[in-house]
């Protein structure tokens, strides 16, 4: 299996192509369970709830995947971050059992009770998720104190700093609109003014979040802006990132929900790009010594292994794209209930 | 306790409690694809509601194994680092063509089994269940590749950088391909069938106890029923297979499965036993020379025992013969109850036979306690390695995870685990209680419809 370019390269970028496709496709099934509780009426909830029914789960496969994808690509990586901050990542797991769980089991009985917890349930732990995601960006952002034996002890607390906070609240912010304007795609009636009164409320808050993170990136963190001295061109990138999020509220206004929804995804998407370019060629960031940093090269699998997955990728892959848009297709169009629904 | 016992004990537990939940979604996968076949070739309505009222069941199994399936596909780094740098070029491969190849396939076509009943032709639904039962056949297929080759390394060589050895990859089909996948998966899957037909038989005996939805439960018992005997007759055959190649490339574990310590002598097969560790020998009831010749096909064969090893790879030996001949018992257990059975049906005597169904109804616990027990003899009896014959599982934990953590997430997941097994037990049981739509009375419509206006 010869390549002429470099597989290490390639794969930093499909990893990230897997992680910002889930940001993109859970970033509006997490963002319409953090808004859950903001309607009251059983009908309501039952609508938002089944409106990511049949796709929550395909999307949380594309983190599943990236998963796998990092474990056989770059073991070291996939080794030292999880066991690195092991008590967050737990979170990170119970929170999406709860999730997986409240949304199968929240309709199968009929009592309010039961119905309002799982909804909490539900709720609460699509909101920590979204922040647990950006917290972990922000302390990848920030890095980590890598020794010599590429490992790290980090806890709980130390995660918590109040950058990597900044990020997890953007994060929650960014999902929040994302997920307001599928449920605007999704819906009709009252349920779908309610949810675009949603939308104008959440691209505040997160363009007041944006803003904030962007200054204290810029400020704090050098090595996440060299990238872009040396090279201009990627602010091309940034630049179509605040087209994308201004787009927003004028799609919006004239009724074009789909446009709308594709202006966030490309904010969310670029976003994801423009955190990979600062932190290439590296995944983790040694705050000990940049030599003891996790990049694409000392951390990696055998040539031959970065090229069976490739070709196993590129078996793969059209397969996916194939399942995934038939599922949107079969799905579009506004979410009714019947017999069958959660 | 050591870090590593903790470590170890969390991760039996954690896959112990996902391990319920696949083979049941597995099993009932192909079952939902015969009823949806039969509704499709027959076009009666019987088998449209049946078909859907499993469909509803399955749909919960589907959920609790996704949820507790997450968990699996992280703690390899979380709690295993070492070996996850270790393995990571080979077993990871494994893992990430699990995700590309099978759970996409999985849960794109679940929706549309779920929620697509109006959305597309009938066939095209059929097809859909029938993606959803092969993806989730291949993702057992992915992940036992995985552990067999943690079992039965092969198509790997080692290579040593900075200080740090691991393994990698040198011929992909090998790998893949290694001297005990083809078994095991082959076994995982039979076991998988059972017990999804267990359950299929429990619940359809259940109603015939009850004298409810006479038509669907005769049905669904025999479909269950001729599944059952194929797969337990195939379990039988796939577990010597199994057997034999555990004695070619396990020797310790073979040597552990029936208490072999004698290396000079043929050996004896014991249909139960309690192993006496200090004095090196069974009590129970032996069947002279049969392990010998299961392995040999000659009875006076000498077998390889304990005693050829050193004591420090000395797998667990109680254990692993206690769950081993577990297994076994409930294995020829299930081909007896299904043939039984199907022999009760002629006349249709089963239907009278109150004692026997209710007999079936517990039987559903069987093939779950046989496929639990069946990985324990597989991983107790492989250590101490963790990958055989080259690292050692006391040497493969998180370095910078300490034990107040792992107790910490420990307890938390058995709060948790528990907590959705009482979930799941209620839901289960209200479903199978309200039983198929065409019986639902008229309130439990009018509530559902209240609620959706
Ligand atoms: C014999 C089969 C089998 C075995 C041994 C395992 N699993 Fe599993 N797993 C399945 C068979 C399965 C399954 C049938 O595909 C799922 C989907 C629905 C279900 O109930 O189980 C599943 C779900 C599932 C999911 C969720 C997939 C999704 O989101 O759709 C993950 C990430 C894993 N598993 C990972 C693992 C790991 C890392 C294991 C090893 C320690 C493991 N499973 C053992
Ligand atoms: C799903 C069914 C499975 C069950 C019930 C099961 C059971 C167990 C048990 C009981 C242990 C602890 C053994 C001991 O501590 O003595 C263990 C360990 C382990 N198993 Fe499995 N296993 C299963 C599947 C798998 C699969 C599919 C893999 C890998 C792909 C795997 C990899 C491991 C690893 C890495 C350990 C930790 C090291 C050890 O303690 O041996 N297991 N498993
Ligand atoms: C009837 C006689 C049976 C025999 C002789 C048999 C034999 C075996 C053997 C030798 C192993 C260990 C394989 C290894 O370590 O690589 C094994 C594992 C296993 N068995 Fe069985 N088995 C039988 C019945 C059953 C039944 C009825 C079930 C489930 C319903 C079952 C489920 C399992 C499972 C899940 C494993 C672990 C996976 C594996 O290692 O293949 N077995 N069996």
């Amino acid at each position: 299996m010869e390549f002429s370019f470099d597989l290490n390269t390639i794969w930093f970028i499909l990893i990230g192509v897997l992680l910002a496709v889930y940001g993109v496709l859970d970033g509006f099934d997490l963002g319409v369970g953090a808004l859950h509780l903001l309607t009251k009426s059983d009908e309501h909830r039952r609508l938002q709830i089944n409106s990511i029914g049949p796709v929550w789960d395909g999307n949380e496969v594309w983190l599943v995947t990236g998963g796998g994808a990092l474990f056989a690509a770059f073991p070291d990586v996939y080794a030292t971050a999880f066991s690195g901050f092991y008590i967050p990542f737990m979170l990170l797991l119970f929170m999406l059992i709860f999730r997986a769980v409240s949304i199968e089991v929240r309709s199968k009985h009929e009592s309010t009770r039961w119905r309002n917890n799982w909804d909490r349930a539900f709720s609460i732990s699509s909101i920590l998720i979204a922040i647990l995601i950006g917290v972990a960006i922000g302390n990848v952002t920030l890095g980590v104190p890598i020794d010599q034996n590429k490992q790290f002890f980090g806890n709980l607390l130390s995660m918590l700093n109040p950058y990597s906070l900044l990020i997890g609240v953007t994060a929650l912010a960014i999902f929040m609109m994302h997920g307001a304007i599928y449920l605007v795609m999704k819906t009709e009636g009252v349920l779908q003014k309610i949810a675009k009164s949603w939308v104008n409320n959440t691209i505040i808050f997160f363009v007041v979040s944006y803003v904030s993170a962007t200054m204290a990136t810029l400020i704090y963190i050098p090595h996440m802006v060299e990238p872009f001295r040396a090279h201009p061109e990627f602010f091309a990138l940034a630049l179509l990132n605040m087209l994308a999020i201004a787009n927003i509220p004028r799609e919006i206004s004239h009724g074009r929900e789909f446009r709308a929804f594709l202006s966030s995804s490309a904010a969310i998407l670029s976003l994801m790009a423009l955190f990979a370019i600062g932190l290439f060629p590296n995944f983790l960031i040694s705050s000990i010594n940049p030599a003891y940093s996790l990049n694409i090269y000392n951390a990696a699998s055998s040539e031959r292994t970065l090229g069976i997955m490739l070709t196993m990728a590129a078996v793969g892959i059209p397969f996916v794209l194939a399942y995934t848009f038939g599922i949107y297709r079969v799905f579009r169009g506004k979410v009714r209930l019947d017999k069958m629904s959660y | 306790m050591t870090t590593e016992l903790w470590a170890r004990l969390q991760f039996a537990f954690t896959v112990s409690f996902h391990y319920i939940f696949p083979p049941l979604s597995i099993g009932l996968g192909l079952i939902l694809v015969i009823m949806e076949g039969l509704f499709i070739k027959t076009g009666k309505k019987m088998y449209e509601v049946m078909t859907k009222f499993w469909v509803k069941i399955f749909a919960l199994t589907f959920a609790m194994g996704v949820a507790t399936g997450i968990v699996m596909e992280f703690e390899f780094g979380t709690n295993w680092a070492v070996y996850s740098r270790f393995v990571g070029d080979i077993f990871g491969s494994a893992l990430a063509a699990e995700g590309i190849f099978a759970f996409f396939l999985e849960s794109g076509f679940l929706a549309i089994l779920l929620f697509g009943w109006n959305k597309v032709s009938p066939r095209m639904h059929f097809f859909s269940t029938i993606m959803v039962s092969f993806g989730s056949m291949l993702s057992a297929v992915w992940i036992v590749v995985a552990n067999s080759w943690q079992q039965t390394p092969a198509g790997y060589h080692l290579v040593t950088s900075d200080g740090v050895t691991r393994a990698e990859i040198t011929d992909f089909r090998e790998m893949v391909f290694n001297p005990s996948s083809v078994e095991r998966i082959s076994h995982v899957l039979g076991g998988a069938f059972l017990a999804g037909a267990f359950l299929v038989i429990s619940v359809s005996a259940y109603y015939l106890v009850k004298n409810r939805h006479k038509e669907i439960a005769g049905s669904g018992l025999k479909i269950g029923l001729v599944m059952a005997l194929f797969a337990s007759l195939f379990q039988l055959f796939t577990g010597h297979s199994s057997a034999t190649g555990v004695a070619e490339n396990q020797p310790t574990k073979l040597a552990a499965m029936e208490a072999v310590y004698d290396s000079s002598a043929a050996a004896d097969l014991y249909a139960f036993g309690w192993v006496d560790e200090e004095n090196k020998t069974v009590h129970g009831l032996p069947i002279p020379g049969l392990l010998s010749f299961l392995v040999h096909g000659d009875s006076k064969a000498p077998i390889k025992g304990l005693d050829a090893f050193p004591k420090d790879v000395h797998p667990p030996v109680q254990l692993t013969f206690q769950t081993y001949h577990l297994m076994v018992a409930i294995g020829f257990a299930l081909i007896a109850i299904a043939l039984v059975s199907l022999f009760l049906f002629r006349g249709g005597r089963v239907y009278n036979a109150k004692g026997w169904l209710k007999l079936l109804v517990v039987a559903v616990l069987l093939p779950q306690i046989s496929n639990q027990v069946g990985w324990y003899t597989a991983e107790i009896g492989r250590q101490p390695w963790i990958v055989y014959g080259m690292l050692k599982t006391s040497e493969a934990f998180s370095k910078t995870v300490t034990s107040g953590h792992i107790v910490f997430s420990l307890v938390l997941f058995a709060i948790i685990y528990a907590s959705l097994f009482l979930v799941f037990i209620y839901l289960l049981d209200k479903k199978i209680k309200n039983g198929p739509e065409d019986e639902t009375p008229p309130a439990d419509v009018y509530s559902e419809q209240r609620l959706t206006v």
